[in-house]
């Protein structure tokens, strides 16, 4: 059958199985490798795109089902050779580790700044999850998100959370020191 | 949307092992098993990843969809927002030549239409939208105590009543909301509406009233003055299925006494239940900590919960009284109590 | 959209740009971007799919394979199986622990999910149709399922394989002094004894494993991209097993999802690719999907242990006593160095100092998959540290002690480094007092059980929990250490170019660790060139010397060192030359980061960027000296390192419900020198995580028929932001004596410590009730039966 699409803008038009997922329509077709596959059942949510401007998980979704609506993916995250502020976030907090959760944990955080852009660490957590992120233990996912909500308003301040807790450190004499 | 026969054989074998899960352990066998092949006993194991071949068919009417299930019969499926069905057939657990996507009809079906006496709630409704609606947050609070913790939010986006529902699986928490607000289930085929009162809608795990060449429409749920709801679940993870959920919707009488109690379990029976009894035994009597502790112990005596990874039967039968007591405490608490605030901001439901 | 520039992020928050110190990422640009480059977004022409056809079964005999159907469908290009293999002889591959795994069955099948065919096909698709179109025929036979039942005379023989084997006895392994600690027990006060199930979990990384297998016939050479933590000890393994030779081999590990110690054993479907490129001549990609890697990979744990504590009236811990019955699956994959078949359990004496300690351990098969070291385990620390953690909290029940006061107690002192303990490991440094203070500091330890003694009187649930640890980390030295016959060092190239710009190749590589950051920060410290201007090469054995890969948290002790040191070596070639360009004797050179200068003149100086061009250039060189400023060396590590950490978490229980919330957790670590301190922390943050999974959600359970009840992640629960809270860190620094920079290493500290902290904070809440010890996964059914006085093992 044949479908289309508009994916990151674009309007696109292929020839599918009516069965093709839609994670593997982005990935095997369209080369957008930045939509990553995890799990068989919708539960990890590294898959996660934007279907008509809301997060879905890609893999539960057939790409057929997609067809007449817009698609975006993180490869349209940066606008312009602009970062969008949750990219920028999520990299000066250490919001990522390996990185194969990072672009559906963005694409979600973007949803939810979009519509709540003073989120509290509760509704971030909240937000996130139905996606598993296996290494960052997402503290620092929940401050890459207030990084980029206060980039946004302009009210950020200087050095993340993280950095002015935990400082530097000398290799040469025991110390101590603490995150509060 | 009657379940093929690939979907029947699950039941029975969820049944059977007592894993009200709707995806189950994957090769099974039973004890003593001669020499077997390996189709014969698991097709498909292992072989997860990608759903078996089938022609896709989009619907934009109603109508369209019926027609489309009278022409296809038992060889079609409806797909609404596919996150029960897709996992089940990417395990090729459940294959249809035919996947019919309904998703075009949510500007017919997706709706929270608040009527004299009634709410009114178009199946395509998405559990997002239910969420976030304060008229039905207002009218019962059960919906969103229960949207909360269904799934997650982004499975929420796409998830929709009328999918939860013919889902039909045992510890599927909308379908306990329905119990518990005695919903009326509207069923459309080519020959009309009949309505299908909640109790006789779900005839076994992942079994629904609804006939092949018919859809879920709406429900439809009678509003009460001077009641109100609520529902609690234990899960041993957000997003995950219930270890036992409970609902319960309370009705006062001018004179505080209460004038119906109705409590809906999910996760431990075959079927999300209510529970007979508990009517019987609170209706005009002044609510008290003690009134729900003998709905509790109905509940309890009244539930057939299985040992499974997420408990032992013994816990879930204790949990059933627990969350049965609490739920009648604070949907009678509720009652005359100002509506929680909303916590969504977006309502752009047909009300 | 804001107006930063899209890659200056690296300038903004950099205290210390050259060096140790906070640092963003140098990897980030490109996953932020979704620009990861990982297994299966690989694209090669002409490349066709993999798809592995599985044992439904947990225990049967083959009877027979009909590919006949699956050859007959339009898109499949090739069918294997077990007894094709065997033809040329590659049904059988080696583990990592010297015994053997099928790559597909022949005679049997032994778990459930074992290979048992492949096709290769035009695309994914068609390839998992075709699986279906395979027709075996199964005798199943009764399986070894319970562990405890597995050496009973009647116990069905796995392993018929293995020639003369009559029963199901892998391994036994002994530590410590068995008549000394039988002695000590036989003159305690206080013997106290639990038995204790770590149980099977798995590491499930987000990427599963996967690899794509590129044959080129006409010069015989096999390019390998897989899911590695091990490239140059894989192609070593591959040579040996395919019989090609090592040099026309290159394994590459692409960017990682995550590994966790999944990665590291060689998986048969990596060996089902290439065979599959080597007869059809193409690309041949395999992914597993999710329950494959759940069900067949490396599993974690699975340890029934019997501990046992000696201690007197007053608190003084004598001895420690243990016998573990170990679950090693159907074929003993363990990774672990040769000489440990338990890995590095034999640390079980945790931090404290002690009179005598002995361990007996039996290792048995089982019908479930095999594996056993993995999930940031340390080789076992993490079960070691749970054991000797819950049997000093039974021991602090049963005298009413104090947990922090009776551990305190007890450490091990400052003055006793390098310490030996009673099972003959040499701990390098610890200070572990000022951890532990810092930790109930941070914690607000006193106003804690304030807090809780109130909440009792009330009916409430609330738990603390104390775990302190000390990890054996940075395998290893060679003497003692090797997997099949490779020593556990690791090789380290340095080059700066002309312009003062560098490349360092790393033998051991990244799953999400951050190594071009860290490498770069530590070569940048020794050698004065900015970390920016510091290329990392990781990953790709024919771009990297030879090294045995990232796991055991070895990747910093070992190959960090190996960094520091090549970086010394190209430092003092420079100063050679930089005599030669000042005119003065080495002897009167002095090193600031970056440049050289005369003593007592710093206006006399030339800076490591001018250096490097002469090194290059066509000026003289002094006498002796080589052109070009490069270095290799193999660093062979003189002892393993020993970080330790205090953990102190609250928990509350409802009491109605018995449902565990995890309110608070302070994690004190001290990994010796800190080289980006923004990565230890979320290397910690992490492995916390990890601890709520398995404490509260996480386990591999199977039914009696050895079907595998957790082969999805609707299934196997893995936590999510709702149930971690905002971590609370701190840090103390002892520095390792033998390590060139002092570090220790810190990627499993954290998977390691917080289990016994939040088992221990669970049974702490639940002491009202009696309660001494709960097995995990602490589930509220679990915890509800616990406080009906029947707390049960898993199952």
């Amino acid at each position: 059958m044949q479908v289309t699409m508009t994916v990151n803008g674009e309007e696109i038009t292929r020839d599918i199985e009516g069965r093709l997922l839609l994670v593997h329509f982005l990935r095997d077709h369209l080369a957008l490798t930045g939509t990553h596959w995890g799990c068989d059942t919708s539960n990890c949510g590294t898959c996660v795109v934007w279907m008509d401007g809301e997060p879905v998980k890609s893999c539960t979704v057939l790409a057929a089902m997609a067809g007449g609506r817009e698609v975006r993916t993180v490869e349209d995250l940066e606008q312009d050779g602009e970062l969008d502020p949750v990219q920028r976030g999520f990299m000066e907090c250490h919001g990522l580790q390996c990185g194969f959760c990072t672009p559906g944990m963005m694409m979600t955080a973007r949803a939810l700044l979009d519509r709540n852009p003073d989120p509290s660490e509760a509704e971030i957590r909240e937000a996130i999850s139905g996606q598993i992120c296996r290494c960052t233990g997402y503290a620092t996912i929940v401050r890459s998100v207030r990084w980029a909500a206060a980039e946004q308003a302009g009210t950020r301040t200087a050095v993340p959370d993280d950095a002015a807790a935990l400082g530097g450190t000398d290799a040469t004499a025991t110390t101590t020191g603490s995150a509060s | 949307m009657e379940h093929s026969v690939e979907l029947a054989e699950l039941a029975v074998d969820a049944a059977a092992l007592q894993m009200p899960r709707h995806v189950p352990e994957q090769g099974r066998r039973s004890k003593g098993l001669g020499r077997v092949g390996h189709r014969a006993v698991l097709k498909g194991a292992f072989s997860m990843q990608v759903p078996a071949p089938f022609e896709y068919r989009r619907a934009g009417t109603v109508g369209e969809a019926i027609g489309l299930l009278d022409r296809l019969g038992d060889t079609a499926r409806l797909v609404a927002g596919g996150h029960s069905l897709l996992p089940m057939m990417k395990l090729r657990l459940a294959n249809f030549e035919y996947l019919i996507d309904i998703n075009d009809l949510h500007g017919e079906l997706g709706f929270v239409a608040v009527e004299p006496g009634w709410i009114r709630i178009g199946a395509m409704t998405r559990h997002r939208e239910l969420l976030e609606s304060d008229p039905l947050a207002a009218a019962f609070p059960i919906f969103r105590d229960a949207e909360r913790v269904i799934a997650d939010p982004v499975v929420r986006n796409r998830g929709t009543l009328g999918g939860s529902l013919c889902q039909a699986d045992p510890s599927e928490d909308l379908s306990a909301v329905c119990t518990t607000l005695d919903a009326r289930c509207v069923i459309r085929g080519a020959d009309g509406e009949r309505v299908v009162p909640m109790a006789d809608f779900h005839q076994g795990p992942y079994e629904t009233a609804v006939g092949d060449a018919e859809i879920l429409t709406e429900i439809r749920l009678p509003v009460h003055p001077n009641g109100s709801s609520a529902y609690e679940k234990v899960e041993l993870r957000a997003g995950d299925w219930a270890v036992v959920s409970a609902g319960a919707a309370v009705r006062l009488d001018d004179e505080g006494l209460i004038a119906d109690a109705r409590v809906g379990l999910a996760a431990v029976g075959p079927n999300t239940a209510g529970i007979p009894g508990i009517a019987d035994a609170l209706r005009g009597r002044p609510p008290s900590q003690e009134l729900y502790e003998q709905a509790g112990d109905l509940a309890a005596a009244g539930c057939d919960p299985v040992t499974d990874r997420r408990g032992s039967a013994e816990y879930k039968r204790y949990l059933a009284r627990e969350l049965t007591v609490r739920v009648l405490r604070t949907a009678v608490a509720r009652i005359g109590a100002p509506p929680a605030a909303g916590d969504g901001d977006i309502n752009r439901q047909g009300v | 959209m804001t107006t930063a520039p899209a890659r200056t992020a690296f300038e903004d928050n950099d205290h210390k740009p050259v060096g140790h110190g906070r640092m963003l990422r140098k990897e980030d640009p490109r996953f932020i971007r979704g620009k990861g480059r990982y297994i299966d977004d690989l694209q090669l022409p002409g490349m066709l799919h993999l798809a592995v056809l599985r044992s439904p079964f947990a225990h049967a005999k083959v009877v027979s394979v009909d590919t006949g159907l699956a050859e007959e469908h339009p898109k499949v290009r090739l069918v294997v199986t077990g007894a094709m293999l065997a033809e040329k002889g590659l049904a059988w591959m080696p583990t990592l622990s010297n015994d053997v795994q099928a790559v597909l069955a022949t005679d049997k099948v032994r778990f459930q999910g074992q290979e048992v065919a492949f096709v290769v096909a035009e695309d994914r698709y068609a390839a998992r149709d075709a699986l279906e179109l395979i027709d075996v025929e199964y005798e199943p036979l009764d399986p070894v399922v319970d562990v405890r039942t597995a050496l009973s005379a009647d116990a069905p023989v796995i392993r018929d394989d293995l020639e003369g084997k009559t029963d199901n006895h892998c391994f036994d392994w002994e530590t410590g002094d068995a008549a000394a600690t039988d002695a000590v027990f036989a003159r305690a006060d206080v013997v106290v004894s639990e038995d204790i199930v770590y149980p099977r979990v798995h590491p499930a990384p987000m990427e599963t494993c996967g690899a794509v297998a590129d044959y080129d016939a006409v010069d015989g050479r096999l390019t390998l991209w897989s899911t590695t933590q091990a490239p140059h000890a894989h192609r070593t393994l591959y040579a040996i097993v395919a019989g090609l030779p090592e040099h026309k081999i290159r394994v590459v590990a692409p960017d990682i999802g995550g590994g966790f110690g999944n990665k590291v054993p060689i998986y048969p479907g990596y060996v089902c690719a290439i065979v599959g490129s080597l007869l059809t001549g193409k690309p041949v990609k395999w992914v597993e999907d999710r329950s494959e890697n759940l069900t067949s990979t490396g599993f974690a744990r699975d340890y029934v242990m019997r501990g046992e504590i000696a201690a007197t009236a007053d608190g003084r811990i004598l001895a420690l006593r243990t016998h573990v019955l170990a679950d090693h699956g159907a074929f003993n994959g363990t990774a672990a160095p040769l000489k440990y078949p338990a890995g590095f359990f034999g640390v079980f004496t945790g931090s404290y100092d002690i009179e005598a300690a002995s361990c007996k351990m039996t290792a048995v098969y089982t019908n479930k998959a095999p594996g056993g070291v993995a999930y940031a385990c340390s080789f076992r620390v993490t079960e070691a540290v749970y054991l000797v953690e819950r049997m000093v909290d039974c021991l602090a029940y049963e005298l009413k002690a104090d947990p922090v006061a009776l551990r305190r107690k007890n450490f091990i002192r400052p003055d006793q480094f390098p310490y030996r303990t009673r099972t003959g490991w040499v701990y390098d440094s610890g200070n572990y007092a000022p951890t532990m203070e810092l930790a109930t500091r941070i914690a607000g330890y006193d106003e804690l059980r304030a807090e809780q003694a109130a909440k009792r009187e009330r009916g409430e649930l609330m738990g603390i929990g104390v775990s302190f640890f000390t990890e054996a980390v940075g395998a290893g030295p060679r003497k003692d250490m090797d997997i099949l016959g490779l020593g556990m060092a690791d090789g380290c190239e340095l080059r700066v170019h002309p312009t003062g710009k560098a490349v360092v190749r790393l033998s051991v590589q990244t799953q999400g660790q951050g190594h071009e950051t860290t490498f770069a920060q530590i070569v940048a410290e020794e050698i004065g060139i900015p970390p920016q201007d510091i290329e990392v090469v990781h990953g790709d054995t024919d771009q990297t010397p030879f090294g045995l890969g990232t796991y055991g948290s070895r990747s910093t002790p070992v190959s960090g060192a190996a960094a520091a040191l090549v970086a010394r070596k190209v430092r003092d070639k420079a100063k050679l030359i930089a005599s030669g360009m000042l005119e003065v004797s080495v002897a009167d050179l002095e090193w600031s980061k970056g440049a050289f200068h005369v003593k007592g003149d710093p206006s006399a100086s030339v800076t490591i960027q001018d250096v490097a061009m002469r090194a290059h250039g066509a000026g003289d060189l002094p006498e002796g000296v080589e052109g070009g400023l490069e270095a290799q060396i193999c660093y062979n590590p003189e002892n393993l390192t020993y970080p330790h950490g205090a953990y102190i978490c609250v928990v509350d229980i409802d009491p109605g419900t018995a449902k565990v919330t995890v309110r608070r957790f302070v994690a004190v670590d001290d990994c010796g020198t800190r080289i980006n301190p923004m990565i230890i922390e979320g290397q910690v943050h992490g492995g916390l995580t990890d601890g709520v999974g398995m404490a509260l959600m996480e386990m591999v359970s199977f039914d009696e028929d050895g079907n595998c009840l957790s082969g999805s992640l609707m299934d196997y629960l893995l936590p999510t932001a709702l149930e971690v809270p905002d971590w609370e860190t701190g840090f103390t620094v002892t520095p390792s004596p033998h390590h060139p920079i002092g570090a220790k290493g810190i990627g499993e500290s954290a998977t390691v410590g917080s289990p016994p902290a939040l088992v221990n904070a669970v049974v702490d809440a639940l002491r009202p009730f009696g309660v001494r010890h709960a097995d995990m996964p602490l589930t509220p059914s679990r915890v509800w039966e616990a406080m009906q006085g029947r707390a049960t093992p898993p199952n």
